[in-house]
């Protein structure tokens, strides 16, 4: 194990971790489950196109939905059997919407497609990365982020390490100790794959200090691999497996919000991630099962490798949930949630069901005022102001919440634990962010029809403008026109011009044109007018045009500190737009609100680089 | 089941437990207040308790808040407490009951009770009472000679008259009005040695390290409310020792070590960043001190808590630390 200096990063707490329960039996495999829904969406990214239809008969790992977009990963049937069914289906999500799925009927065969293994070193990395793609390989801690998309260094920046995420701070989950116990050296040769796409200098397998057994199998491993790779154990302290706090942990780096890892030459993957990035590219096996922690009120808590689609009530029955169990918290007790719906099928960001029970977890106290104690603050592991923006996400001041960057909040539960008045924090901020994001997306439609208007009106008011011109225009080429007829007529004609002068005294005023005959249908001067008069009507397009485009704002006349506070905000919005964009988590994972098949990141030792 | 969002798992705690052991933490300095002044204090303490719980489930009860939930917090007591422990211990029973009304039902549920008062209820209570009743306010038992015990009670309850020779301005105020009259002082100062006061003080920093120990409060305000007043007071007393006590004298004397630990440190009318608190504390610190040796009162603690207070709104914004990540930005 290496002696390397270590970084802290502030906050953090010690919650009991409860996790001596379920790692005293080796993995189990659990049985075929009765019925498998696969749904389409399991990663951050483009919802997979089914590639199958009632009735089809499908092998284990076939690809049942192809990955859409880049940012995207296929998924597979986990069995071989029949599909029943393709459209809408309980959820592993706490709004408890419904997801498109894939419903299977085993046949009990268990029958692989033809699995064929590959030697990736032999192909072009683009193509490793399409592999891992269409093989569902995504990050396994809980963010599922498709991997292949986080495979590539920064232009500008040289990848300095690659932190490998074996810490699984969350209390009671299990699955990441018993794998690297279990499975090391096959974790191992899905670390070399990254190792080998990214091409860091160093990689760095951070473990909490809380399992030796894991941290020795895994420097056994990298030693029987021949790797250099170090194996570091790092003090447990929660969330010390949050993607950021690992990478701040080992490399003293701070990844901050705005910015990708790999622009700061780091990059981190979980270690299950690796496992199955091996499996995929090693053996031909896609992502179609994952090792889940059952435990919590429960006679037999263990770790068991768990099909992806198996209904949740199915698998938990396996361990034995005593009588009083009320509920199911998918992920660990600090980021996870009850599953609102029990047949909700367990998907790749299912590391842990915990059986709920009113001992276990009892009802929480009611809650007080904030006394502004500042405990939450001390917890955060972002060092952000929860009671600030708690008060503003209460006061529904959205601006204000992102004043106090609401959008670093990793939602990892520190400041709800630690807080005297018992107030739900991360509800608040879950809120106020969703709140956000829906504000955005209104505020998008509306300037989208505000620029359409904009638009349509400057296009009336040219036109208008061009045709007064234009009518301007012509009128006066008539006059000019008629001006130089009768000139010619006067100087051709010599004495008829007199004859015709008489006349145009009485209808003309001194100091016109003399040779403007009286007669004719268009006089200079109605030419003149006519032309002053569309001159003025154009001016006064214009004007018009100018006042619209200047119409008094209630953001006009602002003070020099207004200014600049609206254009913080405009400039917080231009990032927050800019992640969005870059990161894909925001845009897709608004808790409750919508995409109820992108789980937001309920676990622990998550890949949460994306976030 | 009910709904409810992770975290699942909280850590035992509560306002309550909060609010107790601030409480815990004064006992020692209230024992030797027992032993040293005399147990006056314990009727001060059982009047101010009883009345602020009284005005507190009043005042829930007009508001219609949950009684039982808000009583029990303990923040009632806690104000009760500083307030009887700032007061003189032989100040009339009805003084020590205007004061706590004036902390619960004012300064604290006008504002909109727990979390909301913007000033400190019992510097409220300090600041009313030391200006509507200045001489009730500054007759503490003369130093070293004792009032016996039976006459504080008699005292504090107005069973007999109160004799002018039998208590003493503080010594805060002692060295004011020497100072004043040019008498000068040289040497140790007189008060010092086997003070009470300062014991009692000594008693009070034990169990404001008690608090920071069990992280109620964080190091940050003590430090910059006793390293201000510290600071001023060393310079001055440099530069003419004569004419100014030393820093210690003023440390351990008047309300400087409740008031670093107990008062300043309320978390809800201070500020709660970390350079913040510094400067919030300092401010009290220097404030305070001004107060004590320019002003016209015997200590200057609540009236400098007070002026804090109504700049934490600024000094909080304008504090804001760096996020993670945003440090060099």
């Amino acid at each position: 194990m290496g002696l390397m200096q270590l970084f802290k990063f502030k906050g953090g707490v010690k919650p009991a971790t409860n996790k001596a329960q379920s790692v005293t039996l080796p993995i189990a495999k659990a049985p075929l489950p009765s019925v498998v829904a696969v749904p389409l969406h399991q990663s951050i990214g483009g919802t997979p196109r089914p590639l199958v239809q009632v009735g089809d008969k499908v092998l284990k790992g076939q690809m049942i939905g192809e990955a859409d977009g880049w940012i995207s990963a296929a998924v597979h049937a986990p069995t071989s059997g029949t599909v029943r069914e393709v459209g809408m289906y309980a959820a592993a999500h706490p709004s408890g919407l419904l997801t498109d799925c894939v419903v299977i009927e085993p046949d009990g065969e268990d029958r692989w497609i033809e699995r064929q293994r590959v030697d990736y070193k032999a192909l072009p990395p683009e193509q490793v990365r399409e592999l891992l793609r269409d093989m569902g390989v995504v990050g396994l801690g809980g963010a599922v982020f498709p991997s292949h998309a986080k495979t590539q260094a920064s232009r500008s920046v040289p990848m300095e390490e690659l932190v490998i995420n074996g810490a699984e701070c969350e209390p009671y989950i299990t699955c990441d100790d018993l794998l690297m116990r279990e499975r090391a050296a096959e974790v191992v040769k899905g670390i070399a794959i990254f190792r080998d796409l990214l091409q860091p200098k160093k990689v760095l397998i951070g473990i909490e200090d809380n399992k030796p057994e894991a941290a020795a199998a895994m420097a056994e491993a990298v030693k029987a691999a021949g790797e250099d790779f170090q194996v570091v154990s790092v003090p447990t302290l929660y969330p010390a497996g949050g993607a950021k706090q690992l990478i701040r942990v080992l490399t003293g780096k701070e990844v901050p919000a705005n910015k990708r890892s790999t622009d700061m030459g780091v990059q981190c993957f979980n270690v299950a991630t690796a496992y199955t990035a091996w499996r995929a590219l090693g053996h031909g096996e896609p992502v179609i099962s994952r090792l889940v922690t059952l435990t919590g009120n429960v006679a037999e808590p263990r770790n068991y490798e768990v099909l992806i689609g198996t209904p949740m009530d199915e698998l938990l029955a396996i361990a034995g949930p005593k009588p009083d169990t009320d509920g199911i918290i998918m992920g660990g007790p600090m980021m996870g949630f009850l599953v609102p719906e029990a047949k909700a099928p367990v998907v790749k960001a299912t590391n842990c069901l915990i059986a709920h029970s009113p001992a276990l977890f009892p009802p929480k106290a009611p809650e007080m005022p904030c006394i502004r104690c500042g405990a939450c603050a001390q917890a955060c592991p972002h060092e952000l102001q929860p009671f600030q923006m708690y008060w503003f996400a209460r006061a529904k001041n959205f601006g204000k919440t992102q004043e106090y960057n609401i959008f670093d909040c990793i939602e990892c539960g520190c400041c709800s634990f630690v807080c005297p008045s018992r107030i739900p924090l991360v509800q608040y901020f879950r809120f106020a962010k969703s709140e956000i994001w829906a504000r955005e997306r209104d505020k998008k439609a509306a300037d989208g029809a505000k620029t359409r208007f904009e638009f349509k009106q400057h296009r009336d008011e040219r036109e208008k403008q061009e045709k007064a011109e234009k009518l301007a225009k012509a009128a006066a080429a008539q006059a000019a026109k008629k001006a130089a007829e009768a000139a010619a007529a006067a100087a051709s004609e010599g004495a008829p011009a007199e004859v015709a002068a008489p006349a145009a005294p009485l209808a003309t005023g001194p100091g016109d044109t003399p040779a403007g005959p009286a007669a004719a249908p268009l006089s200079p001067e109605e030419a003149a007018a006519a032309a002053k008069k569309a001159a003025i009507e154009a001016a006064m397009a214009r004007a018009k045009a100018l006042r619209t485009q200047t119409q008094p704002q209630n953001t006009d006349n602002l003070t020099p500190a207004q200014q600049q506070e609206v254009a913080d905000i405009e400039a917080r919005r231009a990032r927050l737009r800019e992640i969005a964009k870059t990161e894909l988590v925001h845009a897709d994972a608004p808790p409750a609100a919508t995409a109820p098949a992108a789980p937001a990141a309920p676990a622990d030792n998550s890949d949460t680089s994306e976030k | 089941m009910e709904f409810s969002t992770s975290p699942y798992l909280l850590k035992d705690t509560s306002v309550r437990r909060v609010m107790t052991q601030v409480l815990l933490a004064l006992v020692p300095g209230i024992i030797a207040y027992v032993l040293l002044i005399g147990p006056g204090i314990l009727a001060q303490l059982a009047i101010a308790t009883l009345t602020a719980l009284a005005a507190e489930a009043a005042m829930l009860r007009l508001r219609d808040k949950p009684l039982a939930l808000f009583l029990g917090d303990g923040s009632a007591v806690v104000t009760a407490w500083l307030v009887a422990l700032t007061f003189p211990p032989v100040a009339p029973w009805w003084l020590t009951v205007v004061g706590v009304l004036f902390a619960i039902i004012i300064a604290k549920h006008l504002y909109g009770g727990l979390g909301q008062n913007p000033f400190n209820p019992a510097m409220i209570a300090f600041a009313v009472c030391i200006v509507s009743f200045p001489a009730l306010m500054s007759q503490w038992p003369g130093a070293g000679s004792h009032l016996a015990p039976g006459q504080q009670f008699d005292w504090i309850f107005g069973l007999t008259p109160r004799l002018d020779g039998m208590t003493s301005a503080t010594p805060l105020d002692a060295l004011k009005t020497a100072l004043r009259a040019d008498e000068g002082h040289s040497g140790p100062l007189p008060f010092l040695a086997g003070n009470a006061q300062a014991v009692i003080a000594l008693c009070y920093l034990a169990g404001g390290l008690f608090l920071v120990w069990r992280k109620v409060i964080t190091w940050h305000i003590p430090t910059a409310f006793l390293g201000a007043m510290g600071l001023l007071a060393g310079l001055l007393w440099l530069w003419q020792p004569a004419g100014f006590a030393n820093p210690v004298f003023h440390l351990l004397g008047g309300g400087a070590m409740l008031g670093a630990f107990f008062i300043a440190t309320d978390p809800v009318s201070g500020a709660t960043t970390p350079r913040g608190k510094l400067i919030f504390a300092a401010g009290v610190g220097l404030l305070a001190y001004i107060i004590r040796v320019f002003g016209g009162y015997p200590d200057g603690i609540a009236f400098a808590v007070l002026i804090m207070n109504i700049c934490v709104p600024l000094i909080d914004m304008t504090t804001q630390p760096k996020v993670f990540g945003m440090k060099d930005q």
